[in-house]
């Protein structure tokens, strides 16, 4: 199954803004992904799929964009 | 030191320093400008007539050395709403106010003639001031000159041009501890300060300490909360980033009102995104944190460098950029840069006035994405008060009249900011019930709608978006009236030591025995106060609305209209 994996501020750093990932069929969810990239799930404030909020057990279907940002605000 | 009422009379230019009345001891900041305009200000009166008055005051823990606490909010009936009015920003002047024992500014009536004045405030003065040598000046000129005068250790607080042309959207500006500048920015306050033809205040510095009740108990109770504040991961985000971290997130929510409110993402997005902004903040050695008043733990503000390495602009907020940016479709961060330093210095609105070039674009004024043609007007037609400077510094309500145009996202004749109430419901419920016009600090849905802070309520869906709005408006209501950054409420929001350390350092300060719902009940008296004020104004419930394109018109890439009704949004009041 293809993801594209989208990663936001201090998580790009050291991996990347934007990649293809192409996941097992025993790793179908975010969590899978994050742990795969070595972010630590505690530092995780926001997980979307789809432009949709997710969370992080939700099962991935082939072609998701997968988006991931760490606790972050503004206003 | 005791707290005095600084009063000063522009129609027969006189001055008095007043006892505070027992009614307002208690109060500061945004709760106490509420209640002396609610008090002293005739609802249907003229904005810029001789019965509006403007009130400026520090929060209730200004000038202490509580984290966070140099907010200064200045009120009056609004020229550009018709409602009752509320701007805070940072800078020095609160904290220099409430030092110098004045509890409130209070300033009333308007000169005859033509004179301009400026005012000078001392811990036991404030004088008025004839002015000539900075009238048609910008406030960075006004900031230099009063250092000239006096020295760079006074405080400011100014208009540009676009307030003494009484722009409907200009701003009242305070000096920052670099002497740079932050904003009362929305609602035409700067336009007010204007009609009592009133240049700048300055404010001497003193060594005068305010009063604190328990001295012990405040120190241990400002610990705690300051502990709160810098371990909030979202705090340390904010430092780092900015406020316009949120480009990219809103942006992939689908939230990021784009093109004059036609879609919901911005391709450009990444060129204006905060991680872009401070990648080149760190190229240009710029600084990336900076603080808008001393004290502040947060430093969400930035030195942001122009390619040569000089100075551009400061306090480069996520709205402005999203505004100038997203919103008119100008994908150069260094076009936004310029606009915001050229708002900052003539002294307008950068979200009204971002959002009334969207709606010129869409008139067909100029070109979508034509970043320097929007700095040219904002330079040779705003700041020079051509007569299409003064129909977009009269506002996107203004420019939609004028031009016709009918997609004008705007309420109570206030630009809607940054999120999309289509995709983001629970901030349009903010956006209709504001007492203010559309204002998304008056309750930031965002944080449980987007960001995952104080729980979680689906953006998309009409359920629970009233109670979430009336709750966080409540509480806004009496953060606004401490003097405390709003940015407090990230940590207050999920940290259960922050909030009842803020009640312990007010109880302590004043010698007091407030209990978190009474400050829960304070938010409450204070809206409740700021909306009597706009039905005696001649508000209806049917002002409390979205303009109909939003419930017509699906935005991308959701699909989906506003539709929450105007039987369930008046159950807001219901409290």
């Amino acid at each position: 199954m293809e993801v594209t994996v989208k990663l936001f501020a201090y998580f790009r750093d050291g991996r990347f803004k934007e990649a293809a990932s192409t996941l097992s069929d025993e790793e179908t969810t975010p969590r899978n992904v994050i742990e795969s990239l070595a972010i630590d799930m505690d530092d995780v404030g926001v997980i979307m799929v789809n432009n949709r909020h997710a969370a992080a057990d939700y099962r991935l279907h082939n072609n998701d964009v997968l988006a991931i940002f760490p606790r972050i605000g503004g206003g | 030191m005791a707290d005095k009422i600084f009063r000063v009379n522009m129609t027969d230019l006189t001055t008095s320093i007043e006892d505070v009345p027992a009614d307002w001891a208690g109060l500061g900041g945004r709760g106490l400008t509420s209640t002396i305009v609610a008090a002293e200000v005739e609802p249907t009166c003229h904005p810029l007539g001789h019965r509006n008055k403007i009130i400026i005051a520090p929060g209730m823990l200004s000038g202490t050395v509580a984290a966070n606490s140099g907010r200064i909010s200045i009120g009056a009936k609004s020229p550009l709403t018709g409602t009752i009015k509320e701007a805070n920003a940072g800078g020095t002047a609160a904290q220099m106010l409430a030092k110098s024992g004045c509890k409130a500014l209070i300033i009333e009536g308007l000169p005859k003639g033509d004179s301009w004045y400026n005012l000078h405030l001392t811990a036991d003065s404030i004088t008025i001031n004839k002015e000539t040598e900075l009238i048609g000046k910008g406030n960075f000129a006004v900031i230099d000159a009063v250092a000239d005068r006096l020295n760079d250790k006074h405080g400011v607080i100014s208009i540009g041009q676009a307030g003494e042309m009484k722009l409907l959207s200009a701003n009242i500006s305070i000096k920052d501890p670099d002497s740079n500048l932050r904003s009362c920015g929305r609602g035409g306050l700067g336009a007010v300060l204007g009609s009592k033809r009133i240049k700048f205040i300055s404010i001497a510095p003193t060594d005068a300490k305010v009063d604190i009740a328990n001295q012990e108990a405040f120190t241990a109770a400002n610990r705690t909360f300051t502990k709160a504040l810098v371990d909030n991961p979202i705090s340390q985000a904010l430092g780092q980033y900015g406020t316009n971290v949120l480009v990219n997130i809103i942006n992939e929510s689908g939230g990021l009102p784009t093109r004059n409110f036609t879609s919901g993402q911005f391709d450009g997005h990444e060129a204006i995104s905060g991680e872009t902004m401070y990648d080149t903040i760190v190229e240009r050695e710029g600084k990336p944190k900076h603080n808008c008043h001393k004290g502040c733990v947060i430093q969400c503000s930035q030195i942001y460098n122009d390619v040569n390495k000089a100075y551009k602009t400061s306090g480069f907020e996520y709205e402005s950029i999203w505004a100038m940016g997203a919103d008119c479709c100008v994908d150069n961060l260094d076009h936004i840069a310029e606009a915001d330093h050229l708002m900052d210095d003539m002294g307008i609105d950068s979200i009204e006035t971002s959002v009334a070039m969207a709606v010129a674009m869409e008139a067909g004024v100029l070109d979508f994405g034509d970043g320097a043609e929007v700095c040219r007007i904002l330079k040779e037609e705003v700041a020079n008060g051509t007569p299409l400077g003064h129909i977009i510094g009269c506002g996107a309500g203004n420019v939609g009249r004028t031009f016709g145009v009918t997609r004008v996202p705007v309420v109570k004749n206030q630009a809607i900011p940054a999120y999309d109430p289509r995709a983001i419901k629970g901030i349009g419920i903010t956006y209709c019930t504001s007492t203010q016009g559309a204002d998304h600090t008056m309750g930031y849905t965002i944080a449980t709608n987007i960001l995952g802070v104080g729980g979680s309520v689906d953006p998309l869906s009409k359920e629970g978006q009233i109670e979430l709005s009336r709750n966080l408006q409540i509480a806004t209501a009496a953060i606004d009236s401490t003097g405390m950054c709003l940015f407090i409420a990230f940590a207050a929001l999920d940290d259960e030591k922050c909030l009842p350390a803020l009640v312990d350092m007010l109880n302590a300060r004043f010698g007091i025995n407030l209990t978190a719902d009474d400050v829960t009940s304070l938010g409450s008296t204070i809206l409740k106060t700021e909306h009597d004020f706009n039905l005696a104004a001649g508000f209806t419930n049917k002002d409390d609305r979205l303009p109909e394109f939003f419930s017509e018109e699906p935005i991308a890439p959701h699909n989906v209209v506003w539709d929450i009704s105007g039987e369930e949004i008046d159950t807001f009041w219901d409290f």
